[in-house]
């Protein structure tokens, strides 16, 4: 038997200033994890993916990361995830700085 | 000080223009990520986690005090306002937007520096002992040899798609501070029975998934045949080298599944067969290349003050642990530690870079150097002024007393920054650090070295640390593995693992155990961490990192 499909997110980074960014329902890059679109269906993220990935004056480097349904959005599973969802732990740079 | 000749200044403003043209068309979407990847990388710029990050070479560790200057005007203009020097002798910038990049280039330019080569699979960075050209204990400075390295590998036609990477490190001394036995190709400075300079030439050494040491391929090479040796390992490498599988195409590989006296024979008989076409010229530009080399004019000074300043304890803590015998008896070499407890390995502020500028300026004939350590050497400094320059040092926090101790720890960026990692380790280091700062115990445990890589790429030598530590990924959860009895000098030792990770909770405590057994284990404070490891083995040590619980003791 197959296992479960996890649930992903689209993420990847910003082709002018390298930040993190997630794709949302509606077709958007955010800052925030918390506003991805959250895709439980395998076939349906593979398509997501190549649609991410063929938007090549936007982003670089998309993937799909797994993810969990939170109270608030979808939050990140792994804690490379987390840790790209605020920035390094040495200074508060990056996302965490930017109130995000 | 050598400074780069037109031809390299045309060079590099040539990249820097086409790369501008590349980044536009990247911008405009004429090139996809697959197409301007390559090109990026060429230009040392990486993608990492949060942000893109700009590999810069710091040729054989040496800069001067205006590239300093021009390296915190970039980390203020175009960063968050630091670097981060490496256990390559690069620096890098980890927070500048794509479009920024060919004007931080420009700027790079402007003062001979680039980033060229600081990345893919050609000869990287040439790295050297950060001592050379001040060092009691040198033979020659290895510098002229590097810097004719450098000119010998850049855009050279033929090795710029290598298997895979290359790395080349030279020492002038018999004590290696360059860990020349972890290259590609360690060059060390000796001399013949008949008194003549050469190179005992080792190959295939290298750490990250498959750490080995480099092999003597020659004993003795004339420093005459520098160049067509070193061109006909590369050559022969270039050939034998694995292009089927990422993971075993390193030298190190090649020497290993063919055999050190096979490639040795290979080796040899290129190097006869090349030998004839190297007409000399290469020897003309080493002679030009080693009148830039010359030292600076150094001013005699007494001594007295100096003498005089050890009263003060502050002072001579640093003095003590700072400071490096320098050919002169009149002058030392400075290391300053940019390892202040709790601080981030390696980095500097801008400001604490200006700093270090001017006074390399007032104090240090406009010199310094970055050690693979990530520390920076003012080379030459008079004793007289020791006292001045570690009074201007101690505002900035750049005057730690911790050379050479616990805290002196090498951390490679891990999964704060670097998209490989598997797990982080500048926060393990600043742990570390100031656990047992608040100890009090470093000055008493001596010289030992911690070294720590964020995954098995190793940029952070663990296994050549006394105590390594190596950050994996285990089910999801950050997970440290210890090895023990590494050794990066010229007796150098790839250490043993020690058994099971442990967690990061775990991690501090575990140390704690280590260092309080190795405390009560040693003959007395002259025996090191590293000596008492090779007199008693690594049980011992083990037993602390792994105490028996209670039912294993009461089931024994
Ligand atoms: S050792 Fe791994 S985590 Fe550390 S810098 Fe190298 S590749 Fe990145």
């Amino acid at each position: 038997m197959s296992r479960a499909f996890a649930p992903k997110v689209v993420t990847a980074n910003d082709l002018l200033t390298g930040e993190v960014v997630y794709l949302t329902a509606d077709d958007r890059w955010s800052p925030h994890h918390h506003e991805a679109e959250l895709i439980e269906d395998e076939a349906e993220a593979q398509l997501r993916l190549l649609a991410a990935e063929a938007r090549v004056a936007e982003v670089v480097g998309a993937y799909l990361a797994d993810a969990r349904r939170g109270p608030c959005g979808p939050e990140p599973v792994h804690f490379r995830e987390v840790f790209r969802t605020r920035g390094p732990s040495n200074y508060f740079h990056g996302k965490q700085a930017e109130g995000a | 000080m050598y400074r780069y000749t037109d031809f390299d200044e045309a060079f590099v403003r040539a990249r820097v223009a086409q790369f501008r043209e590349q980044v536009e068309r990247r911008l405009s979407g004429a090139l996809t990520e697959e197409e301007f990847k390559p090109l990026r990388l060429m230009n040392g710029l990486y993608l990492q986690l949060h942000a893109y990050m700009l590999r810069v070479a710091i040729p054989y560790g040496t800069l001067s005090s205006r590239q300093m200057r021009q390296l915190a005007m970039i980390a203020e203009r175009w960063d968050k306002g630091y670097g981060h020097f490496t256990t390559r002798q690069n620096i890098q910038f980890n927070w500048p937007k794509l479009r920024d990049v060919p004007d931080i280039l420009e700027a790079l330019a402007d003062v001979g520096m680039h980033a060229i080569q600081t990345s893919g699979n050609c000869v990287r960075n040439v790295t050297a002992d950060h001592f050379a050209g001040a060092a009691a204990d040198e033979i020659a400075d290895p510098r002229p040899v590097a810097e004719l390295l450098r000119q010998w590998s850049t855009d050279h036609p033929e090795f710029q798609f290598l298997p895979r990477k290359f790395k080349i490190a030279v020492t002038g001394s018999p004590n290696d501070r360059a860990v020349t036995r972890a290259h590609d190709i360690g060059l060390r400075m000796v001399r013949n029975a008949a008194g003549e300079p050469g190179f005992e030439v080792l190959v295939g050494g290298g750490l990250g998934r498959t750490p080995m040491l480099g092999r003597v391929i020659r004993e003795f090479l004339p420093k005459a045949d520098l160049l067509p040796y070193v061109e006909a390992i590369l050559a022969t490498y270039n050939l034998l080298g694995r292009r089927d599988n990422k993971y075993k195409a390193r030298i190190k590989i090649t020497v290993h599944e063919l055999g050190l006296e096979e490639i040795r024979g290979l080796v040899e008989a290129e190097f006869e067969r090349i030998r004839g076409e190297f007409s000399g010229a290469d020897q003309r530009i080493l002679a030009e290349i080693e009148q830039s080399f010359a030292p600076p004019p150094f001013v005699a000074k007494p001594v007295a003050g100096f003498e005089a300043a050890r009263r003060d304890p502050v002072f001579r803590a640093w003095a003590d642990t700072n400071l490096h015998p320098h050919r002169r008896d009149d002058h030392a070499i400075v290391t300053v530690s940019l390892k202040a407890h709790g601080a981030t390995p390696g980095d500097a502020t801008a400001a604490q870079m200006r700093l270090l500028a001017d006074l390399a300026d007032a104090y240090g004939y406009g010199e310094l150097r970055i050690s693979h350590e990530q520390n920076v050497i003012l080379p030459h400094v008079a004793r007289a002024d020791l006292p001045a320059l570690h009074a201007a040092l101690l505002p900035a926090g750049l005057a730690t007393a911790n050379v050479g101790l616990l805290s002196d720890i090498i951390a490679c960026p891990g999964m704060d920054y670097c998209s490989l990692a598997t797990a982080r380790s500048i926060p393990v280091a600043q742990e570390i650090a100031t656990r047992f700062r608040d100890l009090g115990l470093e000055h008493e445990i001596g010289p030992l070295k911690i070294k720590i890589s964020g995954c098995i790429n190793a940029c952070g030598h663990h296994h050549v640390g006394h105590i390594g530590i190596l950050g994996l990924d285990r089910a999801g959860v950050e997970t440290y593995q210890i090895t023990l009895g590494g050794d990066a000098t010229e007796t150098a030792t790839i250490g043993e693992r020690a058994g099971p990770g442990f967690s990061a909770d775990e991690l501090l405590p575990a140390l704690e155990r280590l260092i309080a057994a190795y405390l009560a284990l040693r003959e007395g404070p002259e025996e090191t961490f590293l000596t008492a490891c090779r007199r008693l083995g690594l049980e011992p040590f083990r037993a602390a990192l792994y105490p028996a619980t209670e039912a294993q003791r009461d089931a024994a």
